[in-house]
């Protein structure tokens, strides 16, 4: 047995899988917290299928000294808490993998010779404490040992972790966590496993969250105080965060019956002066879309959160990809302008979707915010989430008695009023309309009333942010991205150690930045990576610079890209 | 009629001449005006359809948005700034076909929020085919040989669902066409007005005459307090009765279930982010 490969390492990926219902999450939940506030770099990941019990799920936890916020395919420790998961990640276990788990019963029939297994009977142990629903927790403590993280500390946050359970269930977590805790110490003292990755003391008071919370708290940080969804994975996650944090924030959350009355409701709601936001994926935003251009007509502003999954249709509910651009761009019938973000980052994540608040409002559109599930579901610690960037900017006018909803201005922006605040009326339609918001068949005007709405491109063009450029700015090779793939393809770029590569990594994909086109001119090679099967980012650009992307990596499988899978096609292509 | 304050002066009005609309629209303007409510704090909210253009008659705010999502926009409008009165308006296709589950849903939510739904039977601004509502055997151009399916009866499935105030009334008498819409808007809670309405030009069955002879008031001894009794008459064969079918006065109301409104009724738009609050929650982050 080999345990060398792990020791050397400074960045460890420990993968746990099983069914649905053996509480992986809860394992997910409390190691990255524990091994945050032990002072270590963690992403939390986690793939799983669209269903409550049974098939097999993973989640990946990357302990690392250096901070690295992207998901590996290699797993340095993997915990099979049932027969299929060998075979589930099969493909990602090479010798070096250490297994930890039950030699005959899980690994078994898998293991050739070539595997390095330790044995440790979780089911046996966690039996004896009183039933095998303490497995994930005696794994818990397992790999809460193997990181050396201080004994008390972990078994006080297992207590607070189950506070909510009946005192004799949170004792058998303990006593299962202790269980884990001093098997990971006989392995240590017997020289099984020795793992010795560098704490960072900065990051235990880090900040640890989630895709979904970074959407969540830039929204509340712009102002969000109403949001009207209908549940559907991944987008979800959003709709939960603002309902637990509703009273503390004044914010209406309410669960709609479908995503058509979510939307309208959301849009009823900005007409009344609230700043509303919708959750959506894949086919609950298809639903919302005559509403997208009801936004576009009454021009009302509306905050739209799109967490892609595999589609057409239902797809693959619980997977990931970045194949809604389009749809996102195309969405609603007739012509009119809207905003399109991809946060990368937490942190974009964070500053974007309080930024769509004010963008929604300061021009009375449609604001997309893209993300999509690997980005909802993963985790990583950060120094501080700076508010200062944020910033409520209302846009919002007291009426008068002669307040025109639609009155003609040059940048095609009418002061919004809403009703009750002022002598004025305040009048919508989704017909075309005069200054007033009544209907009118005046084609002469219509001509005037097209020209308004699309006016608004030019000032949203001009709030347009920049791309990210990661690397020398002397490049002859341009890698492009945009939304999720960020961390990926910047620690694959590390990689391959290539000063003649850069990135340009684009948190703005439409309208896009007026630099796009000088950046992708200077390099003589440009490769684009995307989630999904026809490079509509690509095509994107080339629609909006005329610049022809040639070479592509794409992945549309329903994972994320990994680093090293980034690096070997790079690799191909460079 | 006397002038009253929610009249927008000389308009070109999109209905027929001798619709039942105008008869609607008479009665919601008497009734607004008779409540003595502002109209700058009036929100008169519809969808598509002849009868959606019902908020453009009417000197008030106006939100017309798309067919059949009068009430989920009304729903957000009341929500946001539960200060201001919210109309629904619109016309059976939009109401009860196109924006069904709404109607079903804003029942159960039961926002404070008046449904007015102008039932002519006849999909008019399509040009005349079937309705939700049409009667059986009723022939248009599509329903060549008879509408087949069973007519949707709103008042019926309304009191199933426990609304908390059902109504019916009669374009042809304005006056109590009035009188329910006034009950409406006053009630605390979802109201739903169904409103009989003729169609000059693609209703020839249900004519003004046909309803004037197959409608009756509701006796001045129903009980609109039971339901069972309510839910007998929604149901009864024959004729069809108008009035205050029923009420029940003790649901909540869905803005005082919100907890932003459990202390305050101030419009979200006059409110501000606590950002020391953000902060706190970005903190909590650190420790767990």
């Amino acid at each position: 047995m080999s345990t060398s490969s792990i020791q050397k390492r400074d960045d460890i990926s420990i993968v746990l899988c099983g069914e649905a219902g053996q509480g992986i999450q809860t394992v997910e939940q409390i190691l990255t917290r524990v091994l945050k506030l032990s002072g270590f770099n963690i992403i939390g990941t986690k793939e799983y299928m669209s269903r409550v019990r049974g098939g097999s799920n993973s989640t990946q936890i990357r302990v690392s000294s250096r901070n690295v916020s992207s998901a590996v395919d290699r797993i340095d420790i993997l915990i099979p808490l049932d027969k299929k998961a060998l075979q589930h990640v099969g493909k990602r276990i090479s010798p070096d993998t250490v297994i930890l788990g039950e030699k005959d019963e899980i690994v078994g029939e898998n293991d050739n010779g070539d595997l390095t297994v330790i044995d440790v009977p979780f089911s046996q142990i966690a039996s004896d404490i009183g039933g095998r629903v303490y497995s994930n927790t005696v794994a818990t403590g397992v790999i809460a040992g193997l990181f050396k993280v201080d004994r008390a500390d972990f078994l006080n946050y297992v207590t607070t972790f189950f506070s909510g359970e009946k005192e004799t269930i949170i004792e058998k977590n303990r006593e299962a966590a202790k269980k884990g805790y001093e098997i990971a110490q006989e392995l240590i003292d017997s020289g099984a496993v020795d793992i010795d990755v560098k704490k960072d003391p900065g990051s235990a008071r880090d900040i640890l969250i989630n895709g979904a919370e970074a959407v969540g708290i830039g929204a509340i940080a712009g102002g969000c105080n109403f949001i009207s969804s209908y549940p559907m994975s991944p987008s979800t996650a959003v709709l939960v965060f603002l309902s637990r944090h509703a009273e503390e924030f004044d914010i209406v959350a309410e669960q709609a019956e479908d995503e058509i009355s979510a939307i309208n409701m959301a849009l009823g709601a900005w007409y009344a002066g609230a700043r509303a936001m919708v959750t959506t994926s894949g086919g609950g935003f298809a639903l919302m879309e005559e509403a997208v251009g009801l936004a576009g007509m009454l021009e009302s502003p509306v905050v739209i959160h799109l967490a892609q999954r595999p589609g057409p249709a239902t797809g693959l509910p619980t997977r990931t990809e970045q194949g809604d651009l389009q749809l996102a761009l195309y969405s609603g019938h007739g012509e009119f302008p809207r905003i399109i973000f991809a946060p990368g980052k937490l942190e974009d994540a964070v500053f974007l979707s309080s930024m769509a608040f004010n963008l929604a409002d300061k021009c009375q559109i449609p604001v997309f915010i893209l993300t999509d599930q690997y980005f909802m579901d993963s985790y990583y610690n950060m120094p501080s989430l700076p508010l200062s960037d944020t910033g409520i900017v209302k846009y919002v006018v007291k009426t008068d008695k002669r307040y025109k909803r639609y009155a003609l201005t040059k940048n095609g922006i009418s002061p919004r009023g809403v009703p009750g605040f002022g002598s004025g009326l305040v009048s919508v339609d989704s017909d075309e309309h005069d200054e007033e918001g009544h209907i009118t068949e005046d084609l002469d005007l219509r001509v005037k009333m097209v020209d308004k709405r699309l006016a608004k491109l030019k000032e949203i063009e001009k709030d347009a942010l920049p791309p990210e450029l990661v690397g020398r700015g002397d490049y002859t090779t341009l890698i492009v991205g945009w939304g999720s793939t960020y961390h990926t393809i910047k620690e694959a770029l590390g990689c391959l150690k290539r000063d003649d590569v850069s990135f340009l990594h684009f948190k703005q994909v439409f309208p896009l930045h007026r630099t796009t086109l000088s950046y992708l001119k200077k390099a003589k090679k440009v490769v684009a990576i995307e989630g999904n099967a026809t490079a509509q980012f690509s095509h994107l650009i080339n629609r909006q610079t005329g610049f022809n992307i040639q070479d592509k990596i794409l992945k549309y499988s329903g994972l994320q890209f990994s680093v090293e899978e980034v690096v070997a096609q790079l690799e191909k292509l460079l | 009629m006397k002038r009253v304050p929610f009249d927008m002066g000389d308009i070109d009005i999109a209905w027929c001449p001798g619709c039942g609309n105008f008869k609607i629209l008479d009665a919601l303007k008497q009734a607004l005006t008779e409540l003595d409510l502002d109209p700058e704090k009036l929100v008169i909210v519809s969808g598509i359809g002849q009868a959606a253009k019902m908020p453009h008659y009417v000197r008030t705010n106006v939100f017309n948005g798309l067919h059949g999502r009068a009430i989920p926009a009304a729903t957000g409008i009341k929500t946001a700034n539960p200060e201001l009165t919210v109309i629904a308006e619109g016309g059976d296709g939009d109401m009860y076909g196109e924006g069904g589950n709404h109607f079903l849903h804003a029942i159960r939510r039961n926002s404070d929020i008046t449904n007015i739904v102008h039932n002519n039977m006849v999909y008019a601004l399509t040009k005349g085919q079937a309705s939700p509502t049409s009667t059986i055997g009723f022939t248009t151009p599509v329903q060549v040989g008879g509408v087949t399916e069973e007519p949707f009866n709103a008042i019926a499935v309304a009191i199933a669902q426990d609304a908390s105030f059902v109504a019916r009334a009669f374009s042809g008498d304005e006056d109590q066409t009035k009188d329910i819409i006034k009950e409406a808007i006053a009630h605390r809670g979802y109201a739903l007005v169904d409103i009989l309405q003729n169609c000059v030009s693609f209703n020839k069955v249900n004519t003004y005459q046909w309803f004037k002879e197959n409608t009756y008031y509701l006796e001045d001894s129903h009980d609109p307090l039971n339901r069972i009794e309510a839910f007998k008459r929604a149901t009864e064969e024959g004729k069809l009765p108008l009035g205050i079918f029923y009420r029940n006065p003790d649901k909540p109301c869905f803005e005082d279930t919100v907890p932003a409104y459990h202390t305050s009724r101030t419009p979200l738009f006059k409110r501000k982010v606590d950002v020391r609050k953000l902060q706190v929650l970005i903190d909590s982050k650190r420790s767990g």
